[in-house]
């Protein structure tokens, strides 16, 4: 019975819903008989509840040391305020209008008119707090246990060390684990025997929580002549247990940033490859690119819309219906371009690039007109929500996961149609010799208007990609539309590879200059390095060989 | 008139003009001064008139006509007209790049703004102790708790030292930058591209506040120049006659350059650029020559443009801002020098007015402008007049 009732208490305690609290109240009603059944100490009540302050701090210390789950109710209707006394002689549990006696464990109708609150202060309060968490170490939910963990990493003492050491005894998940042993250890580094503090930082050394650093730097500080830690020995263990901590932190954090690198380079590629397309293909350095990006991110935000209000129940699938039409509306704005103004400027890629600028203005204004100037709110499917620990402190977000598998994707895709069609096929013959392959008979001008097609599309699938991790609003183009060009510049033009290369380069080399220098002169620092690459090939990473005339 | 608007751009004829060194010599020695002959009759009949209304009709017609009469000019106004004349000192330093040696620089900005923080800087010492912590460093330094000025600080009280940063500040990195570009002979988009990417990044390393320029803040409240309040109308005339002097210097100036020797190369090499150099040229030097030269005009505009208009911030880097510059050039007609100056004008009336009346619409317009000029207007503004002109002879 004890264990239906904690069951409910907690989930009550979780979702304070007006349904949780009436079901819950026959439990509590329950739990009272059940604490008398299970004979918690009436001094122990008494001092809880009319004890002074010091008898109250004794009675929590004494409750949240027997790790016993039954005074966990009691100590959140204190800390709930609900806790009342008539007199000496009775001690309430109050739940609205009804009432039990905790002492004799009856129900009390109605209720007795002098009854007064037992107050408590903010000492006692953060007491409490404390000790119901270590109670909450027992309970069987992992959810709980971890919260409760985390609750006593601030404000734990030594009266715990106890609760703690059998919960450490019991608990099986390492995350949990983990945090009991840092509080542990940093309950144990206070006390005043010199082994207990040597054991603990013997102990910190095995454990990967960054915050483990922390706490030991803290034994080691210095002020002036004076240490933190009076004792020499303990002063060298401690370095040592913080060499082996720092080796294996940096180890995680290099994992971290790799993988942040890969993610930044896998969506620099995705809005890189539709701009390479376009560009390997006519030479047309195209500025709305970031507009198109901005369309696909947009019709993703419409098709969330649209499932949440009619198909609620598929929500967490929007993304299937959002990709493709991400994809064909952005085309779609990228053909419509291609065959309204761009194929007019043919030969003047200045003038086109001035032009591309000008539709990116109204593009801008145009969805600032129709979605307000404001962002816009894109919500990630639940199972992207979330993340994997690849090791500890390390956490891997499964929407970046779900991006770089994307931009894998997609690329995939794209080295399919330009080598395995007739169109991409057409598109590479154009992109090598555009005079030549017209004379074979390659219709150039309707590759021009599909290959542009693809290279937008391509750009609305990276906007999809981009809603699920950034801000969508009207600017969103504006600040990818340099990073990527410097994509296309660095890699080269017309090859595949060198755009890979160069997004997975930059992401990963902006990451690892990041975490040296900041971002600002991170990206400062990319730009120019670019410059200076510029200096050595010219015309990127891996340019296309053989002899093509300069025009 | 007429030969102002002689627009030099002529697409269809890639390099014929311009076989070799010799074929100049006639264009040079035929008759008269060389000063004399920067324009025709009617082109300095337009010039002097120009420098009238703007050293004379503009001051008397602001200061002494009394405010409230008809014909009193607004402060508002002289503000407004100054600072499209900077902008139009820009469009023409844009000219020289672009309409004449065919390279398009979207980082003008960029030298605009380090001109315009260079004055920025000595007129934020200038303001001394009336900031509004009154301390000896500028407001943004003392909400930073800096206690002294950074290195780069030193010297900028002195006019003449920040008078020496405006032109070597844009001058220097517009070298460095021009020699490494220019001589792995990057060149078309590509540069464009790598330019944009310069002003991105001075852009993002102005809006840091340790970098020490003000933050995303920059430079304001400005108090006096050269001991003279930056808000007395008489100072605003003094600027803006200075303004106007620059512009019709450098529009002399641009004038003596691409109708010398000098420019003809500098056409030759934007029209076919190999055959310059199986010429026997080195097209490295001619293009850094005016590379640079664009940029310290373009800087000179910026200092001369911050104390009419009491701010400067990064926003000024943004590439969006050197690409509007790309706009007036093209709008007012490349390669005419008068029809940039045109162009700005025309273009920052126009978004003065529209960004007043109709906010919504104003980028609207300017897209539509960038397309409509380059698909039907390649010769811009300039071009127009001179067909009407001859439709009408």
């Amino acid at each position: 019975m004890i264990t239906r009732c904690r069951r409910l208490f907690f989930h009550n305690a979780r979702r304070r819903s007006l349904i949780a609290i009436v079901r819950c109240f026959a439990a509590f009603a329950l739990s009272a008989m059940a604490w008398s059944a299970c004979a918690l100490p009436p001094e122990t009540l008494h001092d809880l509840a009319l004890g002074d302050n010091d008898a109250k701090e004794k009675a929590i210390a004494v409750a949240a040391a027997s790790a016993d789950i039954a005074y966990l109710p009691l100590l959140q209707a204190l800390l709930d305020g609900e806790v009342q006394t008539v007199g000496d002689a009775q001690i309430l549990l109050v739940k609205g209008d009804t009432a039990v006696d905790l002492l004799t464990g009856k129900a009390i109708t109605p209720l007795p008119e002098n009854r007064d609150d037992v107050v408590i202060n903010n000492r006692i309060r953060k007491q409490l707090r404390t000790a119901i968490a270590a109670l909450k170490l027992t309970a069987p939910e992992r959810a709980v246990r971890l919260a409760a963990a985390k609750e006593l990493q601030t404000g734990a003492d030594e009266e715990l060390l106890p609760a703690i050491g059998t919960a450490l005894a019991k608990e099986t998940d390492g995350e949990i684990k983990g945090l009991l042993l840092l509080t542990q250890a940093s309950i144990q580094l206070t006390s005043k025997d010199k082994n207990t503090r040597l054991a603990a930082i013997r102990a910190l050394a095995e454990s990967n929580n960054s915050a483990t650093k922390t706490l030991l730097l803290g034994v080691l500080e210095q002020n002036g002549d004076t240490f933190a830690e009076p004792d020499a020995d303990v002063r060298a263990e401690a370095e040592k247990s913080l060499h082996a901590v720092q080796g294996r932190l940096s180890a995680g954090e290099m994992v971290g940033r790799v993988f942040s690198g890969i993610s930044l380079g896998s969506i620099l590629l995705l809005a890189a490859l539709g701009l390479a397309i376009t560009y390997g293909l006519m030479g047309v350095i195209n500025m709305a690119h970031g507009e198109l990006i901005m369309i696909g991110a947009y019709t993703t935000y419409v098709v969330q819309n649209l499932f949440r209000s009619h198909l609620p129940a598929l929500f967490d699938a929007y993304l299937i219906a959002a990709v493709p039409a991400a994809f064909v509306a952005a085309g779609l704005v990228g053909m419509a371009l291609e065959r309204s103004v761009i194929r007019f400027l043919y030969g003047r890629p200045l003038e086109t690039l001035l032009a591309t600028w000008g539709i990116s203005l109204i593009l801008m204004q145009s969805v600032r007109t129709i979605f307000g100037a404001q962002n816009v709110q894109v919500e990630n499917p639940s199972w992207m929500s979330g993340g994997i620990e690849a090791i500890s402190g390390v956490v891997l977000p499964w929407s970046r996961i779900a991006i770089i598998g994307f931009a894998a994707l997609v690329l995939a895709m794209m080295w399919l149609l330009l080598t395995r069609t007739r169109l991409g096929l057409f598109v590479r013959a154009v992109t090598q010799n555009r005079t030549m392959a017209s004379c074979t008979g390659v219709p150039t001008r309707r590759v021009d208007t599909w290959a542009f097609g693809l290279g937008s599309g391509i750009a609305g699938l990276a906007g999809c990609a981009l809603s699920q991790i950034g801000n969508v609003g009207p600017d969103l183009g504006q600040s990818y539309i340099v990073d990527s060009f410097m994509v296309v510049v660095l890699g080269g033009v017309g090859q595949l590879a060198g755009t890979v290369y160069a997004a997975m380069g930059l992401g990963i080399v902006n990451k690892f200059l990041e975490a040296w220098s900041g971002a600002v002169l991170a990206k400062i620092a990319v730009l120019v390095f670019i410059i200076v690459f510029i200096q050595k090939r010219p015309q990127g990473l891996f340019a296309l060989k053989g002899r093509m005339a300069e025009t | 008139m007429r030969f102002f608007l002689q627009a030099e751009t002529r697409r269809g004829e890639l390099g014929v003009s311009v076989p070799g060194g010799t074929a100049f010599v006639p264009v040079i020695a035929a008759g008269g001064p060389r000063f004399a002959r920067l324009l025709p009759a009617k082109g300095w009949l337009f010039y002097v008139a120009a420098a009238l209304v703007l050293f004379v009709a503009f001051p008397v017609l602001n200061l002494a006509v009394p405010p409230g009469h008809v014909l009193h000019l607004s402060d508002y106004t002289v503000t407004l007209i100054g600072k499209i004349m900077c902008y139009a000192i820009v469009a023409l330093a844009m000219d020289l790049i672009w309409g004449y040696t065919g390279i398009l620089s979207l980082g003008h900005g960029v030298f605009f703004a380090l001109g315009g923080y260079a004055m920025g800087m000595y007129l934020m010492r200038a303001i001394g102790h009336d900031g509004v912590y009154q301390s000896d460093l500028p407001d943004f330094m003392v909400f930073l708790d800096w206690k002294a000025y950074p290195w780069y600080w030193s010297f900028t009280d002195h006019f003449w030292f920040a008078a020496l940063l405006v032109v070597l500040v844009p001058g220097l990195l517009a070298f460095v930058f021009g020699y490494f570009a220019f001589r792995s002979r990057i060149k078309g988009v590509y540069f464009s591209i790598i330019t944009q990417a310069m002003t991105y990044a001075f852009m993002l390393l102005f809006f840091r506040n340790d970098t020490g320029f003000g933050g995303n803040n920059g430079f304001t409240d400005f108090k006096r120049i050269v001991g003279f309040s930056v808000t007395a109308p008489q100072t605003r005339m003094a600027l803006f006659v200075l303004t106007g002097a620059a512009l019709l210097g450098f529009l002399l100036l641009g004038r003596w350059i691409v109708t010398s020797k000098l420019g003809r190369v500098l056409t030759a090499i934007r029209d076919a650029e190999t055959r310059v150099m199986f010429s026997g040229y080195n097209p490295l030097y001619f293009k850094l020559f005016i590379w640079t030269l664009s940029a310290v005009i373009c800087g000179i505009a910026g200092a001369l443009y911050v104390p009419q208009v009491g701010i400067i911030n990064p926003s000024e880097m943004s590439p969006a801002n050197s690409i509007e510059i790309a706009i007036w050039t093209a709008v007012g007609g490349r390669g005419t020098l008068f029809g940039p100056v045109l162009g700005a004008a025309l273009v920052n009336l126009g978004k003065s007015w529209f960004t007043q009346a109709l906010p919504e619409y104003w980028l609207f317009l300017l897209g539509l402008l960038f397309i409509l000029v380059t698909l039907f207007l390649p010769r811009g503004v300039a071009g127009l007049l001179r067909t009407a002109r001859q439709r009408t002879r």
